[in-house]
């Protein structure tokens, strides 16, 4: 999986770690705002919500969840932009 | 917490896809939703949910209705929210919960967790959200326009309230 996630362009990472729902959706709904159409947002998060909560929030807006890893108490997400 | 996550699921069930507002849909491909909370009760542990589904809902791209009537109504002065800035005072917990009181506020204080007003203020940033106070409530507490909140939006009625959350889904808490 490591070696798959390279080949995703990130624009922009964002670090949600300690913080708890909602603060992970509105921080990813806020950093998506600032991509483009077609670019990957990489978000780092620790709240047990977190991979849910930012599926169901990419299926509601439209965008798209490329990968979701576990790295020991975090979760990697990238999203793409629709 | 049980209340908060069933509570969710409802305005999140995937059953009300079928009745969205398609008139308001910015995507095509994608249903405009609705999320209409009737806001009745002022204490904190009902005040934190509708924070809490409200922003949610407005990063998840819902239209939100805020409807402040009853106690809920008493959260929203600007009496209120100064005391809550300020810790000195503001919503109170239900009193059947009022011993989680303190140690619940100093988890919050830990997890810097938000207030609800920052939440909703925060939600209004985000999305398309609004907020109304009650026009009867305001008279039944004589609470005037002038001492609301500037984050309230309108002074509405149930006539109003209705037509905005028509086609969505509505939550009294």
């Amino acid at each position: 999986m490591k070696e798959l996630s390279q080949s995703f362009r990130i624009a922009r990472t964002l670090d949600a770690r300690g913080m708890y729902c909602p603060g992970p959706v509105m921080e990813t709904a806020k950093a998506m705002k600032q991509l483009n159409s077609g670019e990957v947002l990489e978000i780092l998060a620790t709240d047990p919500a977190a991979k849910p909560d930012i599926e169901a929030w990419a299926r509601r807006t439209g965008n798209q969840v490329l990968e979701v890893q576990q790295q020991g108490d975090a979760v990697r997400i990238l999203v793409k932009k629709a | 917490m049980k209340l908060i996550d069933n509570e969710f699921k409802f305005a999140t069930d995937d059953r009300s896809l079928m009745q969205s507002n398609k008139e308001q849909n910015p995507n095509p491909t994608q249903e405009k939703k609705k999320l209409s909370i009737i806001v009745f009760s002022g204490t904190m542990d009902k005040l934190m949910p509708v924070g809490i589904l409200a922003s949610g809902a407005a990063a998840s791209g819902y239209e939100v209705n805020l409807f402040f009537t009853f106690w809920g109504l008493q959260a929203i002065t600007k009496k209120s929210i100064q005391a809550m800035s300020s810790q000195q005072g503001g919503p109170k917990i239900d009193v059947n919960y009022q011993e989680f009181g303190p140690m619940m506020a100093k988890r919050m204080m830990e997890m810097r967790y938000p207030s609800w007003f920052q939440l909703v203020s925060e939600a209004k940033e985000q999305g398309e959200v609004k907020v109304f106070a009650c026009s009867t409530s305001m008279g039944f507490f004589n609470i005037g326009r002038e001492d609301l909140a500037d984050f309230v939006d309108d002074v509405v009625g149930v006539a109003t309230f209705l037509d905005r959350a028509q086609g969505g889904e509505t939550l009294f808490i």
